[in-house]
Protein backbone atom coordinates (compact mmCIF):
# COMPACT_ATOMS: atom_id res chain seq x y z
CA UNK A 1 0.00 0.00 0.00
CA UNK A 2 1.21 3.33 -0.54
CA UNK A 3 0.45 7.28 0.46
CA UNK A 4 3.08 8.85 -1.31
CA UNK A 5 2.36 12.83 -1.30
CA UNK A 6 2.19 14.26 -4.76
CA UNK A 7 3.27 17.57 -5.02
CA UNK A 8 5.73 17.15 -2.16
CA UNK A 9 8.74 18.15 -3.50
CA UNK A 10 11.24 16.41 -0.93
CA UNK A 11 9.58 13.93 1.74
CA UNK A 12 10.76 14.82 5.21
CA UNK A 13 10.22 11.10 6.50
CA UNK A 14 9.72 8.40 3.45
CA UNK A 15 8.88 5.03 3.89
CA UNK A 16 9.77 2.34 1.07
CA UNK A 17 8.23 -0.52 0.58
CA UNK A 18 8.68 -1.41 4.24
CA UNK A 19 7.91 -5.02 5.98
CA UNK A 20 8.77 -6.19 9.33
CA UNK A 21 8.32 -9.48 10.21
CA UNK A 22 8.56 -10.57 14.38
CA UNK A 23 10.07 -14.24 14.83
CA UNK A 24 9.36 -15.67 17.89
CA UNK A 25 9.42 -18.76 19.60
CA UNK A 26 6.00 -19.67 18.23
CA UNK A 27 6.87 -19.17 14.59
CA UNK A 28 7.26 -15.79 12.57
CA UNK A 29 4.78 -12.71 12.49
CA UNK A 30 4.18 -10.79 9.47
CA UNK A 31 3.14 -7.71 11.37
CA UNK A 32 3.86 -5.16 8.10
CA UNK A 33 4.08 -5.47 4.51
CA UNK A 34 5.48 -3.47 1.47
CA UNK A 35 4.60 -0.18 3.26
CA UNK A 36 5.09 3.10 1.63
CA UNK A 37 4.38 6.24 2.84
CA UNK A 38 5.66 9.87 2.13
CA UNK A 39 5.51 12.41 4.99
CA UNK A 40 6.03 16.09 3.44
CA UNK A 41 7.20 18.92 6.36
CA UNK A 42 4.63 20.86 7.92
CA UNK A 43 1.54 18.14 7.51
CA UNK A 44 -0.52 16.42 10.01
CA UNK A 45 -1.09 12.72 8.94
CA UNK A 46 -3.43 10.24 10.78
CA UNK A 47 -2.87 6.23 10.61
CA UNK A 48 -6.04 5.35 11.20
CA UNK A 49 -6.74 1.19 11.61
CA UNK A 50 -8.14 -1.36 14.09
CA UNK A 51 -6.13 -2.57 16.81
CA UNK A 52 -3.61 -5.42 15.64
CA UNK A 53 -3.19 -4.25 12.00
CA UNK A 54 0.37 -3.14 12.66
CA UNK A 55 -0.17 0.54 12.84
CA UNK A 56 2.14 0.72 15.68
CA UNK A 57 4.95 -0.99 14.59
CA UNK A 58 4.62 1.39 11.91
CA UNK A 59 5.68 4.15 14.23
CA UNK A 60 8.35 2.17 16.28
CA UNK A 61 10.22 1.97 13.02
CA UNK A 62 10.32 5.29 12.34
CA UNK A 63 11.18 5.94 15.44
CA UNK A 64 13.77 3.37 15.26
CA UNK A 65 12.83 1.24 18.19
CA UNK A 66 12.54 -1.37 15.62
CA UNK A 67 14.43 -2.02 12.65
CA UNK A 68 12.02 -2.91 9.48
CA UNK A 69 13.12 -6.34 8.01
CA UNK A 70 12.05 -4.91 4.29
CA UNK A 71 12.51 -1.53 2.64
CA UNK A 72 13.82 1.33 4.15
CA UNK A 73 12.94 4.12 5.78
CA UNK A 74 14.68 7.63 5.16
CA UNK A 75 14.78 10.96 7.35
CA UNK A 76 15.69 13.99 5.06
CA UNK A 77 17.21 11.27 2.85
CA UNK A 78 19.15 9.31 5.67
CA UNK A 79 18.15 5.87 6.61
CA UNK A 80 16.71 6.04 10.04
CA UNK A 81 19.20 3.90 12.21
CA UNK A 82 17.83 3.61 15.65
CA UNK A 83 16.18 5.98 18.19
CA UNK A 84 16.87 9.69 18.11
CA UNK A 85 16.22 13.55 19.36
CA UNK A 86 14.85 14.57 16.17
CA UNK A 87 11.58 12.61 16.16
CA UNK A 88 9.75 13.40 19.09
CA UNK A 89 7.67 9.91 20.72
CA UNK A 90 4.35 10.56 22.55
CA UNK A 91 3.30 7.11 23.93
CA UNK A 92 0.31 5.85 24.57
CA UNK A 93 0.35 5.37 28.52
CA UNK A 94 2.23 7.50 30.93
CA UNK A 95 4.38 5.59 32.05
CA UNK A 96 7.33 7.13 29.73
CA UNK A 97 6.87 10.09 32.56
CA UNK A 98 9.81 9.87 34.76
CA UNK A 99 8.14 9.43 38.50
CA UNK A 100 10.81 11.36 40.28
CA UNK A 101 11.05 14.59 38.38
CA UNK A 102 8.06 17.69 38.50
CA UNK A 103 6.66 17.84 35.51
CA UNK A 104 8.80 21.11 34.75
CA UNK A 105 11.97 18.43 34.96
CA UNK A 106 10.42 15.55 32.59
CA UNK A 107 9.78 18.57 29.90
CA UNK A 108 13.38 20.09 30.72
CA UNK A 109 14.57 16.47 30.07
CA UNK A 110 16.06 16.42 26.64
CA UNK A 111 16.97 20.02 26.99
CA UNK A 112 19.07 18.65 30.46
CA UNK A 113 20.49 15.71 28.01
CA UNK A 114 22.02 18.36 25.56
CA UNK A 115 23.70 20.41 28.50
CA UNK A 116 21.53 23.33 28.34
CA UNK A 117 21.92 25.61 31.71
CA UNK A 118 19.77 25.27 34.56
CA UNK A 119 18.14 28.59 34.15
CA UNK A 120 17.51 28.74 29.80
CA UNK A 121 15.99 24.79 30.42
CA UNK A 122 13.51 26.10 33.32
CA UNK A 123 12.77 29.22 30.84
CA UNK A 124 12.03 27.15 28.06
CA UNK A 125 10.19 24.20 29.99
CA UNK A 126 7.99 27.09 31.16
CA UNK A 127 6.79 28.13 27.81
CA UNK A 128 5.82 24.35 26.71
CA UNK A 129 4.10 23.90 30.29
CA UNK A 130 2.13 27.17 29.35
CA UNK A 131 1.68 25.94 25.55
CA UNK A 132 0.28 22.60 26.56
CA UNK A 133 -2.22 24.81 29.21
CA UNK A 134 -0.24 23.55 32.39
CA UNK A 135 0.77 26.69 33.85
CA UNK A 136 1.27 26.73 37.79
CA UNK A 137 1.61 22.87 37.63
CA UNK A 138 5.47 22.58 37.23
CA UNK A 139 6.34 21.55 40.60
CA UNK A 140 4.13 18.49 40.75
CA UNK A 141 5.23 15.24 40.13
CA UNK A 142 4.05 12.64 37.71
CA UNK A 143 1.58 10.60 40.07
CA UNK A 144 -0.08 14.23 41.17
CA UNK A 145 -1.31 14.90 37.73
CA UNK A 146 -4.47 13.38 35.96
CA UNK A 147 -4.39 11.02 33.01
CA UNK A 148 -5.05 14.36 30.59
CA UNK A 149 -2.19 16.35 32.55
CA UNK A 150 -0.07 13.45 31.83
CA UNK A 151 -0.46 13.76 28.26
CA UNK A 152 -0.15 17.48 28.22
CA UNK A 153 3.31 16.63 30.29
CA UNK A 154 4.52 14.35 27.43
CA UNK A 155 3.56 16.60 24.56
CA UNK A 156 5.09 19.18 26.10
CA UNK A 157 8.35 17.23 26.49
CA UNK A 158 8.38 16.06 22.82
CA UNK A 159 8.14 19.41 21.90
CA UNK A 160 10.71 20.92 24.16
CA UNK A 161 13.25 18.95 22.62
CA UNK A 162 12.61 20.88 19.23
CA UNK A 163 12.26 17.33 16.93
CA UNK A 164 12.12 17.20 13.18
CA UNK A 165 8.82 15.55 13.93
CA UNK A 166 6.38 14.32 16.35
CA UNK A 167 5.48 10.42 16.26
CA UNK A 168 2.19 10.25 18.61
CA UNK A 169 1.27 6.69 19.35
CA UNK A 170 -3.04 6.91 20.58
CA UNK A 171 -1.78 9.50 22.96
CA UNK A 172 -5.62 9.89 23.36
CA UNK A 173 -6.45 6.11 23.71
CA UNK A 174 -6.76 6.14 27.78
CA UNK A 175 -8.29 9.04 28.15
CA UNK A 176 -12.13 9.47 29.23
CA UNK A 177 -14.13 10.68 26.26
CA UNK A 178 -14.10 14.29 27.66
CA UNK A 179 -10.69 14.69 28.21
CA UNK A 180 -10.06 12.81 25.29
CA UNK A 181 -12.04 15.96 22.97
CA UNK A 182 -10.62 18.67 25.20
CA UNK A 183 -6.71 17.68 24.26
CA UNK A 184 -7.86 17.05 20.95
CA UNK A 185 -8.39 20.20 20.44
CA UNK A 186 -5.69 21.64 22.30
CA UNK A 187 -3.31 19.37 20.08
CA UNK A 188 -4.42 20.98 16.97
CA UNK A 189 -4.52 24.51 18.01
CA UNK A 190 -0.58 23.44 19.34
CA UNK A 191 0.10 21.90 15.56
CA UNK A 192 -1.06 25.09 14.55
CA UNK A 193 1.19 27.24 16.72
CA UNK A 194 3.98 25.15 15.86
CA UNK A 195 3.42 23.36 12.26
CA UNK A 196 5.18 20.31 13.54
CA UNK A 197 5.08 17.28 11.05
CA UNK A 198 3.19 14.96 13.17
CA UNK A 199 2.85 10.90 12.05
CA UNK A 200 -0.50 10.40 14.73
CA UNK A 201 -1.41 6.32 15.20
CA UNK A 202 -5.16 6.43 16.15
CA UNK A 203 -8.13 3.77 15.45
CA UNK A 204 -10.92 6.60 16.25
CA UNK A 205 -11.96 7.35 12.98
CA UNK A 206 -13.61 11.36 14.70
CA UNK A 207 -10.35 11.51 16.06
CA UNK A 208 -8.51 11.33 12.60
CA UNK A 209 -11.02 13.40 10.77
CA UNK A 210 -10.74 16.40 13.80
CA UNK A 211 -6.88 16.41 13.97
CA UNK A 212 -5.34 15.20 10.61
CA UNK A 213 -4.53 17.01 7.29
CA UNK A 214 -4.43 13.85 5.58
CA UNK A 215 -5.70 10.11 6.71
CA UNK A 216 -4.48 6.86 5.95
CA UNK A 217 -6.32 3.92 6.78
CA UNK A 218 -4.90 0.47 7.18
CA UNK A 219 -6.20 -2.58 7.15
CA UNK A 220 -5.77 -5.40 8.64
CA UNK A 221 -5.89 -8.08 5.11
CA UNK A 222 -5.51 -12.07 5.28
CA UNK A 223 -2.20 -12.90 5.92
CA UNK A 224 -1.01 -9.46 6.80
CA UNK A 225 -2.44 -8.30 3.76
CA UNK A 226 -3.03 -4.83 4.12
CA UNK A 227 -4.86 -1.88 2.22
CA UNK A 228 -4.78 1.19 2.17
CA UNK A 229 -6.36 4.78 0.81
CA UNK A 230 -6.01 8.28 1.61
CA UNK A 231 -7.84 11.44 2.05
CA UNK A 232 -7.20 15.31 1.53
CA UNK B 1 -6.84 27.73 53.47
CA UNK B 2 -6.65 24.42 51.69
CA UNK B 3 -3.14 24.26 52.35
CA UNK B 4 -3.19 25.01 56.24
CA UNK B 5 -5.90 21.88 56.43
CA UNK B 6 -4.02 19.53 54.29
CA UNK B 7 -1.06 20.25 57.11
CA UNK B 8 -3.14 19.93 59.53
CA UNK B 9 -4.67 16.54 58.36
CA UNK B 10 -0.55 15.49 57.86
CA UNK B 11 -0.23 16.34 61.41
CA UNK B 12 -3.33 14.43 63.30
CA UNK B 13 -2.52 11.71 60.56
CA UNK B 14 1.10 11.89 62.33
CA UNK B 15 -0.36 11.91 66.25
CA UNK B 16 -2.78 9.00 65.55
CA UNK B 17 -0.13 6.77 64.25
CA UNK B 18 2.27 7.54 66.96
CA UNK B 19 -0.73 7.32 69.45
CA UNK B 20 -1.63 3.87 67.81
CA UNK B 21 2.25 2.73 68.32
CA UNK B 22 1.94 3.97 72.17
CA UNK B 23 -1.35 1.82 72.81
CA UNK B 24 -0.13 -1.27 70.63
CA UNK B 25 2.98 -1.47 72.99
CA UNK B 26 1.18 -0.33 76.27
CA UNK B 27 -1.05 -3.32 74.74
CA UNK B 28 1.88 -5.33 74.36
CA UNK B 29 3.20 -4.75 78.05
CA UNK B 30 -0.39 -5.35 79.74
CA UNK B 31 -0.25 -8.92 78.41
CA UNK B 32 2.95 -9.66 78.93
CA UNK B 33 2.36 -8.46 82.38
CA UNK B 34 -1.26 -10.60 82.74
CA UNK B 35 0.40 -13.19 81.32
CA UNK B 36 3.67 -13.07 83.58
CA UNK B 37 1.89 -12.04 86.64
CA UNK B 38 -1.17 -14.71 86.51
CA UNK B 39 -0.08 -17.39 84.02
CA UNK B 40 3.62 -18.38 84.32
CA UNK B 41 3.86 -17.18 88.14
CA UNK B 42 7.41 -18.35 87.34
CA UNK B 43 10.88 -16.42 88.06
CA UNK B 44 12.38 -17.46 84.82
CA UNK B 45 9.55 -15.03 82.78
CA UNK B 46 9.59 -11.80 85.28
CA UNK B 47 6.92 -9.19 84.39
CA UNK B 48 7.55 -5.78 82.78
CA UNK B 49 8.10 -3.65 85.82
CA UNK B 50 11.15 -5.95 86.89
CA UNK B 51 12.72 -5.94 83.80
CA UNK B 52 12.28 -2.21 83.30
CA UNK B 53 13.45 -1.13 86.42
CA UNK B 54 16.33 -3.33 85.86
CA UNK B 55 16.64 -1.65 82.25
CA UNK B 56 16.94 1.72 83.86
CA UNK B 57 19.51 0.45 86.48
CA UNK B 58 21.74 -0.40 83.10
CA UNK B 59 21.23 3.00 81.80
CA UNK B 60 21.83 4.94 84.92
CA UNK B 61 25.34 3.08 84.86
CA UNK B 62 25.94 3.14 81.23
CA UNK B 63 26.41 -0.24 80.76
CA UNK B 64 22.96 -0.71 78.45
CA UNK B 65 24.01 2.49 76.22
CA UNK B 66 27.47 0.47 75.95
CA UNK B 67 26.20 -2.47 74.79
CA UNK B 68 23.30 -0.82 72.31
CA UNK B 69 26.55 1.59 70.57
CA UNK B 70 28.70 -1.53 69.97
CA UNK B 71 25.83 -3.65 68.19
CA UNK B 72 24.92 -0.69 66.35
CA UNK B 73 28.62 0.20 65.17
CA UNK B 74 28.80 -3.05 63.76
CA UNK B 75 25.69 -2.95 62.13
CA UNK B 76 26.38 0.09 60.84
CA UNK B 77 29.63 -0.31 59.64
CA UNK B 78 28.54 -3.61 58.22
CA UNK B 79 25.36 -2.88 56.17
CA UNK B 80 27.00 0.44 55.04
CA UNK B 81 29.72 -1.52 53.41
CA UNK B 82 27.51 -4.66 52.39
CA UNK B 83 25.37 -2.18 50.73
CA UNK B 84 27.96 0.02 48.61
CA UNK B 85 29.57 -3.39 47.03
CA UNK B 86 25.31 -4.80 46.77
CA UNK B 87 24.33 -1.84 44.67
CA UNK B 88 26.80 -1.47 41.94
CA UNK B 89 26.97 -5.55 41.59
CA UNK B 90 22.91 -5.78 42.08
CA UNK B 91 23.11 -2.67 39.37
CA UNK B 92 25.62 -4.37 36.66
CA UNK B 93 23.63 -8.13 37.08
CA UNK B 94 19.97 -6.32 35.89
CA UNK B 95 21.85 -4.50 33.22
CA UNK B 96 24.08 -7.01 31.59
CA UNK B 97 23.41 -10.01 30.32
CA UNK B 98 26.79 -11.64 30.66
CA UNK B 99 26.93 -10.57 33.94
CA UNK B 100 23.91 -11.76 34.84
CA UNK B 101 24.85 -15.22 33.33
CA UNK B 102 28.23 -15.23 35.33
CA UNK B 103 27.35 -13.68 38.69
CA UNK B 104 23.51 -14.93 39.66
CA UNK B 105 24.51 -18.46 40.16
CA UNK B 106 26.91 -16.77 43.04
CA UNK B 107 24.12 -15.07 44.39
CA UNK B 108 21.79 -18.14 44.18
CA UNK B 109 24.61 -20.56 46.22
CA UNK B 110 25.47 -17.52 48.91
CA UNK B 111 22.35 -16.45 50.02
CA UNK B 112 21.49 -20.20 50.74
CA UNK B 113 24.55 -20.20 53.49
CA UNK B 114 23.24 -17.80 55.90
CA UNK B 115 25.49 -15.34 57.82
CA UNK B 116 25.46 -17.86 61.03
CA UNK B 117 26.54 -20.55 59.74
CA UNK B 118 29.84 -18.18 58.55
CA UNK B 119 30.51 -17.38 61.97
CA UNK B 120 33.06 -19.91 62.40
CA UNK B 121 34.79 -19.25 59.47
CA UNK B 122 34.54 -15.23 59.50
CA UNK B 123 36.44 -15.67 63.47
CA UNK B 124 38.99 -17.82 62.08
CA UNK B 125 39.35 -15.91 59.17
CA UNK B 126 39.25 -11.85 60.99
CA UNK B 127 39.77 -13.23 64.89
CA UNK B 128 37.54 -12.45 67.29
CA UNK B 129 37.46 -8.30 66.64
CA UNK B 130 35.42 -6.02 65.36
CA UNK B 131 36.34 -7.27 61.72
CA UNK B 132 34.55 -10.76 61.83
CA UNK B 133 31.30 -9.20 63.08
CA UNK B 134 31.58 -6.06 60.36
CA UNK B 135 31.95 -9.05 57.26
CA UNK B 136 29.13 -11.53 59.16
CA UNK B 137 27.11 -8.06 58.62
CA UNK B 138 28.32 -7.26 55.50
CA UNK B 139 27.71 -10.53 53.93
CA UNK B 140 24.27 -10.87 55.05
CA UNK B 141 23.11 -7.87 53.49
CA UNK B 142 25.36 -8.18 50.44
CA UNK B 143 22.96 -10.83 48.54
CA UNK B 144 19.54 -8.86 49.69
CA UNK B 145 20.50 -5.54 48.30
CA UNK B 146 21.75 -7.36 45.12
CA UNK B 147 19.20 -9.13 44.34
CA UNK B 148 16.67 -6.43 44.87
CA UNK B 149 18.44 -3.98 43.26
CA UNK B 150 18.94 -6.60 40.40
CA UNK B 151 14.46 -6.91 40.23
CA UNK B 152 15.10 -3.17 40.12
CA UNK B 153 16.90 -3.11 36.94
CA UNK B 154 15.00 -4.96 35.25
CA UNK B 155 11.37 -3.47 36.01
CA UNK B 156 12.03 -0.05 34.63
CA UNK B 157 9.74 0.70 31.91
CA UNK B 158 10.20 0.05 28.49
CA UNK B 159 8.80 3.01 27.61
CA UNK B 160 10.51 4.94 30.37
CA UNK B 161 13.85 3.99 28.72
CA UNK B 162 12.35 4.74 24.86
CA UNK B 163 11.54 7.53 25.87
CA UNK B 164 14.84 9.42 26.83
CA UNK B 165 16.11 7.52 23.63
CA UNK B 166 13.85 9.69 21.59
CA UNK B 167 15.17 12.44 23.65
CA UNK B 168 18.80 12.06 22.92
CA UNK B 169 19.95 10.27 25.18
CA UNK B 170 22.78 7.99 24.98
CA UNK B 171 23.58 4.49 26.87
CA UNK B 172 25.24 5.88 29.80
CA UNK B 173 22.63 8.95 29.99
CA UNK B 174 19.96 6.26 29.91
CA UNK B 175 21.59 4.39 32.72
CA UNK B 176 22.36 7.17 34.72
CA UNK B 177 19.44 9.61 34.38
CA UNK B 178 16.62 6.52 33.83
CA UNK B 179 17.71 3.24 35.01
CA UNK B 180 19.62 4.04 38.36
CA UNK B 181 16.72 6.51 39.69
CA UNK B 182 14.17 4.33 39.03
CA UNK B 183 15.60 1.73 40.78
CA UNK B 184 16.01 3.84 43.71
CA UNK B 185 12.97 2.51 45.58
CA UNK B 186 14.02 -1.30 44.97
CA UNK B 187 17.73 -0.77 45.97
CA UNK B 188 16.23 1.01 49.22
CA UNK B 189 13.42 -1.99 49.88
CA UNK B 190 16.26 -4.29 49.32
CA UNK B 191 18.08 -2.22 52.40
CA UNK B 192 15.48 -2.15 54.51
CA UNK B 193 15.23 -5.99 54.38
CA UNK B 194 18.90 -6.12 55.20
CA UNK B 195 18.99 -4.31 57.65
CA UNK B 196 16.62 -6.76 59.65
CA UNK B 197 18.58 -9.69 58.50
CA UNK B 198 21.68 -7.75 59.88
CA UNK B 199 19.80 -7.89 63.42
CA UNK B 200 19.23 -11.31 63.81
CA UNK B 201 23.13 -12.14 62.43
CA UNK B 202 24.80 -9.44 65.22
CA UNK B 203 22.84 -10.89 67.91
CA UNK B 204 24.08 -14.55 66.59
CA UNK B 205 27.91 -13.82 66.55
CA UNK B 206 28.24 -11.61 69.40
CA UNK B 207 26.59 -14.43 71.28
CA UNK B 208 29.72 -16.38 70.18
CA UNK B 209 32.55 -14.12 69.56
CA UNK B 210 32.09 -11.21 70.92
CA UNK B 211 33.58 -8.79 74.08
CA UNK B 212 30.73 -6.81 74.28
CA UNK B 213 27.18 -6.19 72.72
CA UNK B 214 23.45 -6.61 73.17
CA UNK B 215 24.34 -10.57 72.37
CA UNK B 216 27.09 -10.69 74.33
CA UNK B 217 25.19 -9.30 77.29
CA UNK B 218 22.49 -12.00 76.59
CA UNK B 219 25.50 -14.66 76.80
CA UNK B 220 26.75 -13.24 80.30
CA UNK B 221 23.40 -12.86 81.51
CA UNK B 222 22.41 -16.71 80.31
CA UNK B 223 25.40 -17.66 82.46
CA UNK B 224 25.08 -16.04 85.77
CA UNK B 225 21.23 -16.39 85.51
CA UNK B 226 20.42 -12.59 85.33
CA UNK B 227 17.07 -13.40 84.09
CA UNK B 228 16.05 -9.87 84.14
CA UNK B 229 19.16 -8.77 81.96
CA UNK B 230 18.34 -11.28 79.53
CA UNK B 231 14.92 -9.20 78.91
CA UNK B 232 16.52 -6.68 79.16
CA UNK B 233 18.64 -7.14 76.19
CA UNK B 234 15.70 -8.47 73.95
CA UNK B 235 13.70 -5.14 74.86
CA UNK B 236 16.45 -3.43 73.83
CA UNK B 237 16.75 -4.99 70.15
CA UNK B 238 13.16 -5.03 69.75
CA UNK B 239 12.73 -1.20 70.30
CA UNK B 240 16.36 -0.74 68.39
CA UNK B 241 14.84 -2.87 65.37
CA UNK B 242 11.39 -1.33 65.46
CA UNK B 243 13.51 2.60 65.84
CA UNK B 244 15.80 1.42 62.66
CA UNK B 245 12.84 0.00 60.68
CA UNK B 246 10.71 3.24 60.98
CA UNK B 247 13.26 5.38 60.78
CA UNK B 248 14.42 3.61 57.10
CA UNK B 249 10.46 3.77 56.12
CA UNK B 250 10.70 7.57 56.89
CA UNK B 251 13.64 8.29 54.86
CA UNK B 252 12.24 5.56 51.95
CA UNK B 253 9.00 7.92 51.92
CA UNK B 254 10.92 11.31 52.09
CA UNK B 255 13.32 10.39 48.74
CA UNK B 256 11.49 7.79 47.05
CA UNK B 257 7.24 8.76 48.14
CA UNK B 258 6.92 9.90 44.50
CA UNK B 259 8.15 6.91 43.16
CA UNK B 260 4.33 5.52 43.68
CA UNK B 261 6.49 2.37 44.82
CA UNK B 262 4.47 0.60 47.46
CA UNK B 263 7.21 0.61 50.44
Amino acid sequence: MGFVTQGADVALVSLQGVGKTFSGRTGAWEAVRDFSLDLAEGEFFCLLGTSGCGKTTVLNMVAGFEAPTAGAILLDGAPVEGPGADRGVVFQGHDSLYDWLTALDNIGFGLRLRGLGKAERRAKAEHFLRMVGLNGQGAKHPSELSGGMKQRIQIARALANDPRMLLMDEPFGALDAMTRAVLQGELSRIWAETKKTVLFITHDIEEACALATRIGVMRRGPGGDAQGHCTG
Amino acid sequence: MALSTMRFTVRTERLTTIGGYIAGFALLFLIWHLAATYLVKSTLFPPPGPVLARGWMLIEDGILQEQIVASLKRIAQGFLLGSAIGIPIGLAIGSFKPVRWMLEPWTEFFRFIPAVAMITVSVIWFGIGEESKVFLIAYTTIFVVIISTAAGVGAVGRDKIRAAQCLGANRWQVFGLVALPATVPYILTGMRLAMSNAFVTIVAAELIASNDGLGKMLWDARLFMQIEDIFVALVALGMLGFATDRSFRFLIRAFAGRFNATV
